[in-house]
């Protein structure tokens, strides 16, 4: 995935302006409220491969809004890390539909096999696993998604094959 | 001989199980072959199980091919495929395929067929007309037409569509938006996702219709960020209809009729199931946390930056081209009582067929697990099927015969939400499947109302003991109490509507609640 980008307040500086800015140009007065806040820490985590704690003094400036109020909404959005992840992420579906089509046995076949379960990375760092609630992607149940490469009616043989590619020692 | 065109979906699902891999194999074939082809990347017909569909244009209209798979090209060009040769992977001509033909596509008509990012497509098949006759209506005569059509809001909560676009163009504003909700959350529904990667422009026009009818010239698609392929797609769309004209300054130049300004952009979320509900998604765009906001003021008044905003489903703002092109009347036609029209159905989880199958309403549960999805994939008896997403209630065999209108499934104590239907054999738990319900409302709980922060944990807990058979009366009770609280006293659906999975798991399916032996109160 995106090789995480070492912290520097001179690049995460200029990502929140040119976000803010872009939000300025659409939306005039009202782009210069928090509404660019969103895509700003979705710019720092592409870029950075996370949002670091350093950030948020800088936003809340940029926006003049309170480091609360930039603490408050990056620990409410579930896709905002606060470290970075392993090289490669496989989110694997939890809900109903791939309920039904059994993800339960192969999340239980990667925790037996490979001693790996969601929301943790392997020890080498090269794989993330984590849980997410639809993919969109019902019809082929179970699903996932590796890095950005949607997966359907995987199994654990796909699993085996994934943590293979991803090259992790598990 | 004129290059032959083939299509194969670049819709997400389909490039899931290998429609990628399959375009460029049989590319790299042609060119081995020295056969000059065009390999069209088209939207899904939404016949998953046949993906990757793999259709060819003959002479005799398009051919269908599916599942293909990377290794079974070499054999397809053999067979000579191209000419519409006989395979065993053929499926005959498409339109002609049972589940395309006994659909009434209105929404869905062009997803499949057409490259969904080009305009010129899209204009051959009748996209834009819609648009071009509502830059020669009154504001009011096209809510008026919006009105007729009899559309209800295709998210979920059925509110009348016309009514709301009236309210915003009644008030007097300097500004005012358009909001696209497509934070498609509920599991067992991909409509939006299939509408915004298979026929993007069929929503820019819809948007832009409802920004001449409420008098807003700037809007927003919130798309979900597990939606990265239907993301890109949009974003791509809305430049080319900007660089054509169709959005910007004069919305009307393409088509030379007088000027009216609408532009839009793509917002993506951030993993919040909550941001679905229309006030939360509003707090999201404005860059806070994604709570809910008590109603009212509604949206309609006070949206987005306080400004009256139109919230609306994809599939709402989807259905309005069609309206406007063929009148309200002619989408009223569709469908039974108080539900017009169409909806696209979501069949998915363990049935045979599974996929997009957009009906008018009125078609019963039954005819579409088991006629038209085939019974389970497993073969095994089907045991239950929940209808509406993670809020929707788990119907039981003997309520199969309800019909899929939203009165009907209110009825029944259900709902049918935006239109996702999964389907369970019988080695479902469904105590397992009523704790996840409040699990996932726990998970997903924006914390501002208590009785669904605080309910649904304790509804985990609570189904634990039943389970463990401690004091299970006693705690069956207490589940019940819990959910008429939650029902009555939720700020939103999300813990509102946690009781309904909840409560049809108990009440359909008492046993599974049974299982273990009781347990001495001491063990606790």
């Amino acid at each position: 995935m995106n090789p995480a980008t070492s912290w520097d307040e001179t690049s995460a500086r200029a990502i929140i302006d040119a976000e803010r800015s872009k939000a300025i140009d659409f939306l005039g007065p009202d782009g210069e409220t928090a509404t660019s806040l969103l895509p700003i820490l979705h710019a720092l985590q592409e870029y950075f491969g996370y949002v670091d704690r350093a950030a948020i003094p800088l936003i809340a400036d940029a926006l003049n809004i309170s480091k609360a109020e930039v603490h408050g909404v990056v620990t409410f959005y579930h896709d905002y890390r606060d470290a970075p992840h392993g090289t490669h992420v496989l989110k694997i579906c939890r809900a109903e539909s791939c309920q039904a089509m059994g993800v339960q046995r192969i999340v239980d076949h990667l925790r037996n096999r490979h001693a790996v379960k969601p929301g943790t990375t392997t020890p080498d760092r090269r794989l993330t696993i984590e849980d997410v609630y639809c993919l969109g992607n019902c019809a082929l149940s179970p699903a996932a998604l590796f890095d950005d490469e949607p997966m359907g009616r995987i199994d654990e043989a796909t699993i085996d094959d994934l943590i293979a590619s991803a090259g992790a020692r598990t | 001989m004129s290059v032959v065109k083939i299509f194969v979906p670049c819709d997400s699902a389909a490039v899931s199980v290998g429609a990628d891999r399959v375009a460029r194999a049989i590319a790299a074939e042609a060119v081995s072959r020295k056969i000059d082809v065009t390999v069209v990347r088209n939207g899904s017909r939404g016949m998953y199980w046949l993906e990757p569909l793999v259709e060819v244009e003959t002479a005799f209209g398009r051919i269908a091919f599916g599942p293909v798979k990377p290794g079974d090209v070499a054999s397809l060009f053999d067979a000579g495929f191209l000419t519409g040769g006989a395979h065993r992977l053929a499926l005959g001509k498409t339109e002609e395929i049972d589940w395309l033909q006994r659909q009434q596509r209105l929404t869905f008509a062009r997803i499949g067929v057409i490259d969904p990012v080009s305009i010129e497509d899209y204009r051959q098949l009748g996209g834009f007309a819609g648009l071009s006759r509502a830059l020669t209506m009154a504001q009011t005569a096209i809510i008026e037409e919006v009105i007729a059509s009899g559309l209800r809001g295709r998210g979920g909560a059925g509110f009348p569509t016309g009514i709301k676009w009236k309210t915003v163009q009644s008030v007097v504003a300097a500004q005012k938006y358009i909001v696209c909700n497509a934070d498609e959350g509920d599991s067992g529904t991909f409509a939006d996702r299939m509408v915004m990667e298979g026929d993007p422009f069929m929503l820019i026009e819809g948007m832009t219709i409802a920004g001449l009818a409420v008098g807003a010239t700037k809007g927003f698609v919130y798309i979900r960020s597990e939606y990265p392929h239907a993301v890109a797609t949009m974003r791509k769309a809305i430049e080319r209809a900007r660089a054509a004209g169709f959005l910007g300054p004069n919305t009307g130049k393409p088509f030379g009729l007088g000027g009216a300004t609408f532009d839009l952009e793509v917002r993506v979320g951030a993993g919040a199931y909550i941001c679905g509900e229309e006030t939360s998604l509003l707090e999201s765009l404005e860059g806070k946390r994604g709570q809910v906001r008590a109603k009212p003021p509604l949206p309609a008044l006070k949206g987005l930056f306080g400004k009256p905003t139109v919230i609306n489903n994809v599939l709402s703002l989807a259905a309005v081209p069609w309206v406007l092109a063929h009148g309200g009347k002619a989408y009223a036609d569709y469908g039974m009582g108080r539900s017009r029209g169409t909806k696209p159905l979501q069949l998915a989880g363990n049935v045979k067929r599974s996929g997009l199958f957009e009906t008018a309403f009125g078609m019963t549960l039954r005819q579409l697990v088991m006629e038209i999805g085939g019974g389970t994939a497993s073969g095994r008896p089907l045991r239950a099927v929940q209808v509406g997403g993670p809020l929707g209630a788990y119907f039981p065999e003997s309520l199969l015969d309800t019909p899929l209108d939203y009165e009907a499934m209110a009825a029944a104590k259900g709902m049918l939400g935006h239109g996702g239907v999964v389907v369970f054999d019988d080695t479902v738990d469904m105590a397992a499947q009523a704790r996840f319900a409040f699990e996932f409302c726990a998970i997903e709980s924006c914390g501002k109302c208590t009785p669904c922060r605080i309910g649904s944990t304790r509804g985990v807990e609570t189904i634990d003991k039943i389970r463990l058979g401690f004091e299970r009366d006693k705690n069956r009770a207490l589940v019940e109490d819990l959910c008429t609280t939650m029902t009555d006293g939720s700020l939103c659906a999300l813990g509102g509507l946690t009781p309904y999975p909840v409560m049809s798991a108990l009440t359909h399916f008492p046993e599974d609640f049974n299982r273990s032996a009781p347990t001495r109160v001491a063990a606790e």
